[in-house]
C-alpha cells in the first residue's frame, strides 16, 4: 500500500468533500448573510457578500419590535419540561426493562418502538379535543405533555441499551453489600449512565425545540413557543426576509450549539441500534 | 406472548416473593401510564371520532354516521391526488436522501486531516428547527429575488425567473429537494458507522488479489452496510412519510392541491375547515397503509432485541 500523493489526495477527497460540506451548510450560511443585511439594501442591491454591508439591524430590531425573547423563554420552558418528565419516566423504565426478563417484557417494549412510529396527525386532533376538555389547552403543562408523546418512547429505547451496556454484576455486587434494588439503581446504574442520561436528556431537549405542529396547534396564542413565533415574523404586506432570517438564526442557535456540542456521543447511541443489524 | 419466558426462569420466578416479581412492573408504571393517558386513549379516541360526522364549530350537530367519512374518502379526488403525491414523496425522497448520503459518507470515511470537523458540519441540516428550514428555502425559491434563480440565471441554465413553488408542476418536487437536503445527513452518519464496522483486512485481501476499487465496492463495502442501509431506509420511510411540517410551511400544500399529501390533507382539513371527524378518518386511512412499514420495522427491531 504505497501512501497516495498529497495532490492525489487534494483531488479525489478535499474537493468532494468541500462540495459535500458546502451544500450542507450552503442555505443555513445564506440565512445568517441576509440576516446581516439590513432591509433597506435588501431590497435594493440584494444580500451583501462583504462584510462591509454588515449590520447588526436585523438583530436589533428582533430584540427590541417583537417579542423574541419571550418566546424563546416560552420555548425553554417547554423543552425543559419534556427533558424532566421524559428522563424521570424513562429512567426507571429503562432499568427495568434492562434488567428484569418477566411476563409481558417484550410488548411493553414492543408498544414503546410502536408510539414512536405513529404519525404525528393522529394524535394532534384527539390532543386538541382532549387538552380543550380538561383546559390545558395554550399552556406549557400541554405542550410538555403533548412533546412526551415523542420523547418518552425515544428515551426509554435509549436508556434501555445504555443501561443494558452496564455490567449487571455491578448491581448484583452493591445489593449484596446490602443496598436495596432501588439504592442500587440510584448509587451504582444512575452514575454510570449519566453520560448517556446527558446525551438522551440534550437530544430531547433539541427535539422539543424544534417541534412546531404541536406548538401551532395545542399553543400558539399565550404560550408561543420560538418555532411558531419565527413564523409571524412574516410582515403583513410584504416578507420582511431579513427580520425573519435573524428570528431564524437566533432560533436555531441552541438547538445546533447543543447538537455540535453532544454529536459524537449522540450519534454513536443512535447508530448503535442501527449497526448491530 | 407466553412463550417469552423460558420455562427455567418462570419457575425461578414462582420461587421468589411476590415483592420481587412485582418491581419491574411497579418501575415501568410511570412510563406506561403516562403513555396510555396521552397516546393510546387519544389514539382510540381517534378511531371512534373517524365514524362520526363531528365538526368542532358546530358540537350540537354532531352524528354517528359509521363508515360515511370512510365511503366520503374514497369518491373523494383530492384524497386520490393526495395518496399518489404521499407515494412520489416517499418513492424520491427516501432514494435521493440515501443516495446523497451513501456519497457523502463514502466520502467522510476516507483519510484527510480536517476530517472531524467536515463530519461535524454535515450534521447540521439535521439539527435545524424543520420551521426554520422551510422559511430558509422559501427565501432560496423565491421568483423575484430568490438566490436560486440568480445562480441559475448565472449559469445560463434557465433564461427567465422560474416560480419554484408557485408552480403546480414543479412546487412538489422542489419540497422534495428540500427534505432530500434536511434529511441526507442522516443516511450519512448512519452509513459512516456502518463503513467504520467493516474490517480493512477483507479490503487488503481484495486488493492483493487484484480487485478494483469498484468491485470492492460492490462485493466488500455494500454487503458491509446493507442492514444499516434496510434499517435505516425503513426509518426513513416512516419519518419521511410523517413529515408535514416542511410542506406546510413551505406551500401550505398549494398551490390548489399540488402538494398536499395525505397527512397533510388529513391537518389542514382538520385546521381550517375544523372537520375533526373527516380529518381524522383520513389520519386513521393513512395510518392503516402506513401500518405495512411500520411492522417490517418493527419485525427487524424485536429480532433485534431478543439477541
Amino acid at each position: 500500500m504505497n501512501k497516495p500523493s498529497t495532490l492525489k489526495r487534494i483531488l479525489t477527497t478535499d474537493i468532494p468533500v468541500v462540495l459535500i460540506i458546502l451544500l450542507a451548510i450552503g442555505p443555513f450560511a445564506w440565512m445568517i448573510l441576509t440576516s446581516l443585511t439590513p432591509t433597506a439594501q435588501l431590497s435594493a442591491s440584494g444580500v451583501s457578500l462583504s462584510p462591509a454591508g454588515w449590520s447588526l439591524d436585523n438583530y436589533i430590531r428582533l430584540l427590541e419590535q417583537t417579542s423574541f425573547l419571550g418566546n424563546m423563554l416560552h420555548s425553554l420552558i417547554i423543552a425543559g419540561g419534556t427533558v424532566i418528565l421524559g428522563l424521570v419516566v424513562s429512567v426507571t423504565a429503562a432499568y427495568a426493562l434492562s434488567r428484569f426478563r418477566f411476563p409481558g417484557r417484550k410488548i411493553i417494549m414492543l408498544q414503546f418502538l410502536l408510539v414512536n412510529m405513529f404519525p404525528i396527525v393522529l394524535l394532534i386532533l384527539p390532543l386538541f379535543v382532549l387538552f380543550r376538555k380538561i383546559g390545558i389547552l395554550d399552556t406549557h403543562i400541554g405542550l410538555i405533555l403533548a412533546n412526551s408523546t415523542v420523547a418518552i418512547p425515544f428515551a426509554v429505547w435509549m436508556l434501555t441499551s445504555y443501561i443494558a451496556a452496564i455490567p449487571r454484576s455491578l448491581d448484583e455486587a452493591a445489593m449484596i453489600d446490602g443496598c436495596s434494588r432501588l439504592q442500587a439503581l440510584r448509587r451504582v446504574v444512575l452514575p454510570l449512565a449519566m453520560p448517556g442520561i446527558i446525551s438522551t436528556g440534550i437530544y430531547i431537549f433539541i427535539t422539543a425545540w424544534n417541534e412546531y405542529l404541536y406548538a401551532l396547534t395545542l399553543g400558539g396564542r399565550n404560550v408561543r413557543p420560538v418555532t411558531v413565533a419565527i413564523q409571524t415574523l412574516i410582515g403583513e404586506y410584504q416578507i420582511e426576509w431579513g427580520l425573519l432570517a435573524a428570528g431564524g438564526v437566533v432560533g436555531a442557535l441552541p438547538a445546533t450549539i447543543l447538537f455540535l456540542l453532544v454529536q459524537r456521543r449522540l450519534i454513536g447511541g443512535l447508530t448503535q441500534g442501527a449497526v448491530k443489524g | 406472548m407466553s412463550t417469552l419466558v423460558s420455562s427455567a426462569p418462570a419457575e425461578a420466578a414462582q420461587l421468589r416473593p411476590l415483592r420481587s416479581r412485582l418491581m419491574p412492573y411497579a418501575l415501568l408504571a410511570p412510563a406506561v401510564l403516562v403513555t396510555l393517558v396521552i397516546v393510546f386513549f387519544p389514539m382510540v379516541q381517534a378511531l371512534v371520532t373517524s365514524f362520526y360526522d363531528l365538526v368542532l364549530w358546530k358540537p350540537n350537530a354532531t352524528r354517528f354516521v359509521g363508515f360515511g367519512n370512510y365511503v366520503k374518502l374514497l369518491r373523494d379526488p383530492v384524497f386520490w391526488t393526495s395518496l399518489g403525491h404521499t407515494a412520489i414523496w416517499i418513492g424520491l425522497t427516501v432514494p435521493l436522501q440515501m443516495g446523497l448520503g451513501l456519497i457523502a459518507a463514502l466520502l467522510l470515511n476516507r483519510d484527510f486531516p480536517w476530517r472531524g470537523l467536515a463530519r461535524a458540519l454535515v450534521i447540521i441540516p439535521w439539527a435545524l428547527p424543520s420551521v426554520v428550514i422551510a422559511l430558509m428555502w422559501r427565501w432560496i425559491y423565491d421568483p423575484t429575488t430568490g438566490v436560486l434563480n440568480d445562480i441559475l440565471l448565472y449559469l445560463s441554465i434557465i433564461h427567465s425567473t422560474v416560480p419554484w413553488l408557485a408552480d403546480p408542476q414543479l412546487a412538489l418536487y422542489a419540497v422534495i429537494a428540500t427534505l432530500t437536503w434536511q434529511g441526507f445527513p442522516f443516511f450519512a452518519v448512519m452509513i459512516l458507522a456502518g463503513l467504520q464496522g467493516i474490517p480493512q483486512s477483507q479490503y487488503e485481501a481484495a486488493s492483493i488479489d487484484g480487485a478494483s476499487s469498484w468491485r470492492q465496492f460492490i462485493h466488500i463495502t455494500l454487503p458491509g452496510i446493507a442492514p444499516v442501509l434496510a434499517t435505516a431506509g425503513l426509518l426513513r420511510i416512516i419519518w419521511v412519510a410523517n413529515s408535514m411540517d416542511v410542506i406546510f410551511v413551505m406551500t401550505g400544500g398549494g398551490p390548489g392541491y399540488a402538494t398536499h399529501t395525505l397527512p397533510l390533507y388529513a391537518f389542514i382539513k382538520a385546521r381550517q375547515n375544523l372537520d375533526f371527524g373527516y380529518g381524522t378518518a383520513i389520519a386513521v386511512t393513512f395510518t392503516i397503509l402506513l401500518g405495512a412499514i411500520v411492522a417490517v420495522y418493527i419485525v427487524r427491531t424485536m429480532r433485534e432485541v431478543e439477541r
